[in-house]
């Protein structure tokens, strides 16, 4: 089952299960989805509940907000999220993302549990190929720095299924991050996965992979990139333990500090910026609950810190990739000489 | 203009049965907004749907009955040509008609839309005036809330100039705006309020208590002293909690109205906001979604000619508010914001609209901030104390209305004088115990961020427990705390994650240690 058919099939379950559940957003009707993620629903559902709308995400974030305010649980699906930025002309503000963090986030408590604001925002995240910097950021530390959101961040299609519709029936306002180059990957999928009562819960990672030597935490597609690493470094004997964190907030502490008490090294993998992101929040939450299991400086693997450039040379060089996780795990396993010393 | 359109309009009334509300529709055509270097008229008025003015007229009335129409035919209508095909272009969307004129569209109409009316400064009635009826019941308690919002207003504004509350706005001059606005509403209609209509959760039943409450933010406030003062909410009211930035609430009202729609309820959603707010992205985002969406909502604009310290002309170059909603395909209309009667009409009239029609109707309200846009503005440094004195006294909506109500002989001035006494009063009583009621206990600085306590919040607010207990010195003694947490030595924070599965590695296994301090 590809990431594709997880997302829409979870889509489709959970709008048949609640009438109030309906999808809005650019392109999601007719077109079925700019990935195609919402694919016959429309046909299924009709026109009232999957929602074409102008292009204005500031307006159906909003009109989403104010939807879910008023008792439905709308998913309003950004083409991609590098639009939940939204300003419509210079001199305007209007931005998708303050419905996000000044409304949906903090309704309930202002009103003081007398709006919730069932409602999850969803798209793709994170750096595409080759469609610059406009395009290809990760928002995950953005989003997951609000109290009164939850970011969930899927990589494979049992990730997809089981957040996605954990995420529609929350009742706290969801940001859902997927990943556009992984909608066509395959994954096996089990039985109980495909039941349509299936659901993850929402605060905990996955441990993908057991190993001893060192612990690598990622999310979306560096998941993958994390196990490719683990397999790499397996031949040269470093048993690698791989989390796939699922859910940046809440962040599941507690799976990541009982993994670095068992390995005491740490890497952390994510394609956003490196600068208070998320890998520095995991790195905090270990200095704060593990530092004396600590045997190595912990290592960060991020983006460059830099805009997205288009040439396909320098995105390559801009994205973590497979090496930089290895390289950093031996750093940490004393395998090679640390980054400081060389330079 | 004005006076050309009463003219008109009267004669079309008159051919209507005798039903109210009667209520028109006023319709730029589009000749009106073209600049033409010849001095022959009108493309659009020969090819035009609607032919009930000769062709010199910028205008022309329009009266229907809120049933006749449903939002699209109107456009229909417009999009439809009887010409040939050759004579038009068939676009998507519709036929549009071919022209030889090289015509640019003009910037404005060559008249500013006229401001409807019911009663003059002296609270009489202007005469062919048509308005919704007013029954003494209502106009009375229109009255009395009208005063009501006024004392609360200054005794308010001087507790905050006294330093017991930290902010407050006033709504002096715009209490038609708030009061008559929410009478002409039913209940079940949604209000999403901006910060100057206090009225209408006044009229709809917050009392005068509640609003001591939440701007004192006791435990009695229903926001649990969350959010700072004004920013009221009440959920069985109806009414959304006022949310700070500005123009928010407009795309969200659009989103209320739909799922009213979609639930075949017989609401609307009703959304306030000032002139400022139009030049936020939200304005025209919600207005065009709504009138995509076919959403029943009335967006109220309180035109009260400042955006704190920007005058309506550094804000704009159209005419107004009303005359954008057209650009979005919405019905609007231009309304004297100090006339009472004529903000309850054609509220009244837009809610019928908006809810058998299914269409957001625009309402620009002309009215005046007489008071400084906030505690923390003195708006006597940017505009003329005549113009602020000019609107206070001989504009003035309460003591407009007041005329309208004591010529009817509903209210007399021992009733004056009662009432005030008596809400004064009241008010005074409502913030003495508002002032002395405990404030919200400390779990509730962490309750409803989420709908559950999650693990990392129920930690905090034990690591906070623990630091007041042991340095009681350093906290404000009038924090009461309700929950009980059992004592700090025991780490179980993980173990009673409410989110977690079970962890594979339990706290005890692992012998984790106890932080010694943060």
């Amino acid at each position: 089952m590809t990431v594709r058919e997880a997302l829409n099939s979870a889509l489709d379950e959970e709008m048949s299960a609640d009438h109030k559940v309906f999808l809005m957003g650019e392109e999601v009707g007719e077109y079925q989805g700019a990935y195609k993620i919402s694919k016959g629903l429309l046909e299924k559902y009709g026109p009232e509940r999957v929602l074409d709308t102008p292009i204005t995400e500031a307006g159906f974030t909003g009109i989403g907000v104010g939807a879910a305010y008023y008792g439905l649980r709308p998913v309003v699906e950004f083409m991609t999220f590098n639009f939940s930025m939204q300003v419509l002309s210079g001199q305007q503000s209007c931005f998708a993302i303050d419905h996000i963090i000044n409304s949906a986030a903090k309704s309930n408590y202002m009103s003081a549990g007398q709006i919730s604001v069932p409602i999850v925002f969803r798209g793709p995240n994170g750096a595409a190929a080759g469609v610059g910097a406009q395009h290809s950021q990760c928002y995950a530390a953005w989003y997951a720095s609000c109290p009164g959101l939850k970011v969930l961040s899927p990589y494979s299609s049992e990730d997809a299924r089981g957040l996605l519709k954990a995420a529609i029936r929350d009742p706290d306002p969801v940001v859902f991050l997927e990943n556009e180059l992984l909608y066509g990957e395959s994954f096996p999928v089990s039985d109980e996965a495909l039941d349509s009562s299936f659901c993850l819960p929402i605060g905990k990672a996955k441990i993908e992979r057991e190993g001893k030597d060192v612990t690598i935490t990622a999310f979306s597609k560096m998941v993958g990139y994390a196990l490719k690493a683990a397999e790499i470094l397996s031949k040269e004997g470093i048993n690698a333990e791989v989390i796939n964190l699922r859910s940046i907030r809440p962040l599941d502490r507690s799976t990541i500090n009982a993994s670095v008490r068992k390995t005491n090294r740490l890497v952390t993998v994510e394609e956003g910026f490196p600068q208070h992101g998320v890998g520095a929040e995991i790195c905090t939450s270990v200095i704060e609950e593990s530092f004396g299991y600590l045997d190595a400086p912990v290592e960060r693997v991020a983006g460059a810190d830099v805009p997205m450039p288009y040439a396909a040379n320098l995105e390559r060089l801009a994205v973590p990739q497979v090496e930089d996780i290895v390289r950093a795990a031996k750093r940490a396993c004393y395998r090679s000489v640390p980054m400081a010393a060389a330079a | 203009m004005a006076i050309w359109l009463l003219a008109r309009s009267r004669t079309i009334i008159q051919r209507l049965p005798k039903m109210m509300p009667c209520f028109g529709v006023l319709y730029h055509s589009s000749s009106s907004f073209h600049y033409s270097a010849s001095p022959s008229s009108s493309f659009l008025m020969s090819h035009g749907p609607r032919r009930l003015t000769s062709g010199t007229t910028p205008f022309f009335f329009f009266f229907s009955r809120p049933e006749s129409t449903k939002a699209h035919t109107q456009l229909e209508q417009l999009y439809t040509s009887e010409d040939d095909d050759d004579q038009a272009i068939d676009f998507p969307g519709g036929k549009v008609a071919y022209t030889c004129e090289m015509r640019f569209i003009s910037e404005s109409a060559e008249k500013r839309v006229p401001c409807y009316r019911v009663l003059d400064d002296n609270g009489e009635l202007v005469s062919h005036s048509n308005h919704v009826q007013v029954s003494k019941e209502m106009g009375v308690k229109m009255y009395t809330n009208m005063v009501t919002l006024q004392i609360m207003d200054s005794v308010f504004y001087e507790l905050q100039r006294q330093g017991r509350i930290s902010f407050y706005v006033t709504s002096m001059g715009e209490e038609a705006v708030n009061i008559a606005s929410a009478a002409a509403l039913s209940a079940h209609d949604v209000i999403l309020p901006q910060y100057r209509e206090p009225g209408v959760l006044l009229w709809r039943g917050f009392t005068l208590e509640d609003f001591a409450n939440q701007l004192m933010g006791n435990k009695a406030d229903f926001g649990k002293g969350r959010q700072m003062p004004i920013h009221y909410g009440s959920n069985s009211l109806n009414y959304f909690t006022v949310s700070s930035p500005i123009a928010t609430q407009l795309p969200q009202a659009a989103g209320v109205a739909y799922s009213l729609k979609m639930d075949a309820k017989n609401a609307c959603a009703v959304t306030y906001f000032g002139d400022g707010s139009t030049s936020e992205g939200d304005f025209h985002a919600a207005l065009n979604f709504a009138a995509v969406m076919e959403a029943p909502v009335i967006f109220f604009c309180r035109n009260n000619g400042w955006a704190i310290s920007t005058p309506v002309q550094e804000q704009f170059r159209s005419d107004g508010i009303v005359v954008k909603g057209q650009g979005y395909g919405i019905r609007g209309i231009r309304v004297d914001g100090n006339d009472a009667l004529a903000v309850y009409s054609a509220v009244h009239t837009a809610r019928e609209m908006a809810i058998t029609e299914s269409r957001p109707i625009l309402i620009e309200a002309l009215t005046y901030r007489a008071g400084h846009h906030s505690t923390s503005d003195d708006s006597t440094k940017y505009r003329p104390i005549h113009e602020i004195e000019y609107w206070k006294m001989t504009r003035n909506p309460v003591n407009r209305f007041k005329k309208w109500v004591e010529k009817n002989g509903w209210w007399e001035d021992k009733d004056e004088v009662e009432l005030r006494s008596s809400v004064k009063k009241q008010l005074l009583e409502a913030i003495r115990v508002a002032e002395k009621t405990e404030k919200p206990s400390v779990e509730e600085i962490f309750n409803d961020v989420y709908d559950q306590l999650p693990s990392n919040l129920e930690e905090q607010e034990r690591l906070l427990r623990q630091a007041i207990h042991n340095h009681p010195e350093d906290y404000p003694s009038d924090v009461p705390s309700r929950r009980h947490f059992p004592p700090i030595s025991v780490p179980e924070e993980y173990a009673e994650d409410i989110f977690s599965v079970s962890s594979n590695c339990s706290p005890s296994a692992n012998g984790w240690r106890e932080r010694d301090s943060y």
